[in-house]
This record gives structure tokens, sequence and C-alpha cells, in this order.
């Protein structure tokens, strides 16, 4: 079993500032980490390969500076990482970046198991899975919190949905997202630190590539950002008092008989 | 068939009925296919058209409902299959689904199919001076919020959350249904549905008009919670990091990647009010927020805030409320 781990580097949400005037993101001096969901993919593949064999790929997007982050997966357990670094990937949204990344996934080639987290905690859209597998005209399976493969070839996913949990099999190669918290997440495996710190990255630009130009980055993307605002608060009271827990349960009581939901 | 350019809305269903989303969405894309001066349509997909012909009377102009005995689960290659077919000869501006799991299972992958936009999760819509649809996207870590367009294709595919949009009346007058009956065979599916086990009870927190809400701060203590939420007649909810630890369960998750909520009164408890959290409430009438950390940005999104150790303040609210 091939697998490929896509992971994304995000900003520590609290950490970033919005420049309201450039409409803008300041990110500069902000800490990064790799998407949280995208942990519990990657542990999903390391599982699959404990328990079926196979080699793991973790997969990034994005500037040379990630390159720590993959060193992080590899020393939890993946086998190796690629970076897709070119100025061309920059700006992408769903679409250039699916394309990018299935691209990328066919140039070390292909997989049978591509796994994903199921968002990203930076106003992700939670859509790059679908698209990678409709790219690679793979079966896919997304909200995953559980995977096994019953026979050969064949996957077999536990889907969790509003209504009920659906457990479907398709057929291998297959696009996952796996659910934020389905798994716990193994700890950095410190003797693997020393070989993670010296293993190569191997790099691949658009140009390697090979894909079509015009599918990439800003130019590939049909989506645009045409303004950013102030998350439009209602006008709120605002009162906030400090109290001992007696004297706060009281003035609580109170206004939830006034609101009319507690019983008087 | 309607003429190109039209707003289309993808009604997801569960078996015979729509989920309130399908409903919301519908409701609110009149206004959205009048401000762009086109048709509205609403588009079905089921085992058989008995729901198609009560989706007539939210004022679409025109229902396809389309129907195969087959159809009676989702599934994301034939359904992909399905809506292609229909959408690329109608050629929409505009086609709306419910940020529902599977109707994002369905956006995601139809997007890249049809090579156009998708704009995921968004929280309201509007129609600019250029006639393009712009989707209000919240979170991006500050308490702002992005208006994305998708100017140079179509259809725009924008995915709503649930909760957002009231649910429209019926009206009187219904609308024609165009049916569409597809040749299928087990081939048409991607998936092997191998068990299904529906939801033992299910809970809407769209629907609640009072919540008690908890965060890290509870340290999972929900059972706290639950007697107070017991004591107001409310449900209980919960941030997005109490759902990861397993404190509770994960549909009770409000916020950007849960559920966006009205309710007349909601307390929050031990939640430090990040965004992507504050977005699920600030519809709400009334807001109570409890945290030990006086500078929590949630008390900017409360009416009123105390400042102190939300165990034993509940406990004696609890108690308060009781003996009344």
């Amino acid at each position: 079993m091939r697998s490929v781990v896509c992971l994304k580097v995000v900003p520590r949400p609290e950490e970033v500032r919005v420049n309201l005037e450039a409409k803008t993101l300041e990110r500069s001096g902000v800490r990064s980490v790799i998407n949280p969901a995208d942990l519990n993919a990657l542990e999903t593949a390391l599982a699959i390969r404990d328990r079926y064999g196979g080699r793991v790929t973790v997969l990034s997007m994005g500037p040379p500076s990630f390159e720590p982050y993959l060193r992080v997966a590899i020393a939890v357990g993946a086998d190796e990482a690629v970076l897709l670094s070119d100025r061309a990937f920059g700006g992408a949204d769903t679409l250039a970046t699916s394309y990018t990344l299935a691209q990328g996934i066919q140039a070390i080639g292909g997989a049978d198991l591509v796994l994903c987290g199921d968002e990203s905690s930076d106003g992700g859209t939670s859509q790059v899975p679908q698209g990678i597998a409709e790219w690679l005209d793979a079966a896919q399976a997304t909200y995953v919190d559980r995977l096994e493969v019953p026979r050969e070839g064949i996957l077999r996913a536990r889907r969790l949905l509003e209504d009920g949990t659906e457990t479907l099999e398709v057929s291998l190669p297959a696009v996952v997202s796996v659910l934020g918290g389905a798994n716990e997440v193994r700890f950095i495996d410190y003797d693997r630190w020393a070989m993670a710190e010296q293993a190569s990255i191997r790099v691949i630009d658009a140009v390697e590539l090979g894909a079509d130009r015009a599918s990439l980055g800003l130019p590939g993307s049909p989506t645009v950002v045409a303004g950013l605002r102030e998350v439009r608060k209602p006008g709120r009271r605002h009162e906030v008092l400090t109290l001992e827990p007696g004297v706060a349960a009281a003035r609580l009581a109170e206004e939830l008989r006034r609101l009319g939901v507690a019983r008087t | 068939m309607t003429a190109p350019g039209a707003v289309w809305v993808y009604a997801e269903r569960h078996g015979d009925s729509f989920p309130p989303v399908s409903l919301e969405i519908l409701g609110h894309a009149r206004s959205v296919a009048d401000a762009l001066g086109t048709k509205l349509v609403a588009l079905t997909v089921g085992a058989d058209g008995a729901p198609a012909r009560s989706l007539a009377r939210y004022g679409a102009d025109e229902v396809v409902t389309v129907e195969h005995p087959l159809l009676e689960r989702y599934d994301t290659k034939l359904f992909t299959d399905l809506l292609e077919s229909e959408l690329r000869p109608a050629d929409p501006s505009v086609l709306l689904l419910g940020a529902t799991r599977n109707g994002q299972d369905l956006a995601g992958r139809l997007a890249v199919r049809l090579r156009t936009g998708l704009t995921a999760h968004v929280t309201s819509l509007e129609v600019d001076r250029e006639k393009h649809l712009v989707g209000w996207v919240p979170g991006f870590g500050g308490g702002i919020e992005a208006g994305v367009v998708c100017p140079n294709r179509r259809p725009a595919i924008v995915t709503v959350r649930p909760g957002v949009f009231p649910t429209p009346e019926p009206r009187g007058s219904s609308t024609a249904v165009r049916v569409v009956r597809p040749t299928l065979d087990e081939t048409s599916f991607g998936s092997r549905r191998v068990a299904f086990e529906p939801k033992g009870f299910s809970v809407d927190l769209t629907r609640s008009e009072v919540l008690v809400v908890g965060g890290r701060g509870t340290d999972g203590d929900f059972g706290r919670l639950q007697r107070l939420a017991h004591c107001i007649g409310g449900e209980v909810g919960a941030t997005r990091v109490a759902t990861d630890s397993g404190w509770v369960e994960r549909e009770r998750m409000i916020g950007q990647t849960g559920v966006v909520t009205r309710p007349k009164v909601a307390v929050i408890l031990g939640a430090s009010g990040a965004v992507q959290f504050t977005v699920g409430i600030e519809k709400a009438g009334f807001v109570i927020a409890v945290n030990r950390d006086p500078d929590a940005p949630i008390f900017e999104a409360a009416d009123l805030g105390i400042v102190g150790d939300l165990g034993p303040i509940v406990d004696k609210l609890v108690e308060a409320l009781g003996e009344a």
C-alpha cells in the first residue's frame, strides 16, 4: 500500500493580525503548525502501514520554510517527504491547490491511497480532498474516522454524517479525508529524530511538475477575494462583572428569570 | 428548460425529507435570483418524486427532480455524474448547496469536474454592483470575514452553513416539476454501502431556543452543563476543542465548522471566544459568558459576562434555579 498524506502548514490562528485598511493578513512573526486534522490523516496512514505494510510519503505545497514541518512528520513515522515549492503555486484557491497536489502525487509515481485532514484550521474550505480525487479520477470517502483494507484493492471507510454513520467500500486508488480528532496521533519517535534531521526532502518546482501553467496558483484560481471586513458584531451590552460564585449565581439566576427561561 | 444564467439550488434529501438547510437556502435564493434578475431552479435527487412536489412550494420558478429507485442513498460518483448532466446544458450562473457533510462531499468534487470556483461555508450572501454573487466566509483568525466572488467561470458554486438563513414558510401556489429519469444500474455507483447506523437520537441546535455551551475551561465536565441546561430548558452545545476532546458528541459543535445557532439565550461557559466559535452564536438574542480570564475575547461577544470559576458558579446557579 503506497500512501500519500497531504500536510498543510497553517499559521496559528490566534497570532494572525488583520490590516483592514490594506485588506491583508499580517503573517510576519506568526508561528505556524501542521494543520491538526492532517496529523490525524498521518496517523491513519501510519496505522494502515503498520497493519498492511507499504510506504507513507508526506506531501506539502509551500515555501522552503515548510521543510522543518515535513521533518517532524518523518520523525513521527513517515518514510519520506516531498515539497511542492514554486512562486507559481502561490495564491491558489481550492481548484488550483487540488490540481497542484494531484500533479505532485502523479509526479512521485502515484498512490494507492491519498489521505488529507477533513479541513484546515486557517479558514479552510474542506474541499481540497474531493478536488484531488476528481483530478486523479479516484474514488473518495470524506469525513472518515475509521479505515481498513478488507480485501486486496478494496478500502472500507466509516463516515460520520449528520443523520448517522455510514460504512462504504470503494476500490483503490482512493482519496480519504480524515476527521480532525479521529485518532490519537503518536508522539515523535526520538530515535528517528536524527534521521529526520538528515533526511533529504525532495523539492519539486513548476518546471519539474510539468503541469499546465494556467491551472496553477493565481491564474488557475477562479475565485477571488473581493473584500475583507470586520465581522458584523451584534450590539451587545458588554457588562462584565467579577463576582464571588454565590453572588455571580444570584445575578445570573435573576437575568435568566428576566429572560423568561428559568422557572420563577 | 430554464434559460442560462439561472440560480440553482441543490436540495439535499435525507430519504423522504429535506434537512432544514435545503429549505433555508432555497428560501434565501429567491432574493439572490431576483437581485441577479434571473430564474430560480431547485434540483433534487432521490428514489421517488413525492418530496420534490413539496419542494415546489418554496418559491422556485422550476423544480427538477432526478428520480430512480436506486437513488435511495447518496453516492459521490453517481451524484456528481447526475448533477453534471443537468448543469452542463442548463449553464446556471450560481449553484448553492447546504454545507452538510454530503453537500460538501459533492460540491468539492463537482467544482473540479466543472472546472469552476467554489466558496465554502458562507454565512451570508450578497450581489455586488457587477452582479456577481459575493459569499462571505468568516474566519482568518481575527474577527474578519472575506467576501469571495467567482467572476469568470460558472456556475459559482457556494456551500452555505446550516442555520444562517431562516426556514421559509411554504406557499399556496406550487411550481411546475420537471422529472428526469436516468438509466442506472449498480455500475453507476462509485461505492458500495456495507452498513448504515442511523443516529438513535439526533439533536439540531439550530432549532434550540436556549443553549448552554462549554469550551476548554469546562475541563470536560459536561454533566454540570447538562444540569444547568435541564434547569432552563436548554440544549448543550460545545466548542471545537470540547468535541475534538471527545467530551461531547460532534453534532453539538457550534461555530464555523459546526452549526450556526440563533437561540433566545446562550450561556457560554469556559470558551475563550475565538471567532471560529463566536460566528456560531452571533445571532443569539442574549449571550451570557463565564470565563476565568478577564481578557478572554468571549466577553466582547457577550451581553453579560462573569469573570470567575465556572464550576462553583454553575453549581450555585443550578441550586438557585432549583430552589425557586
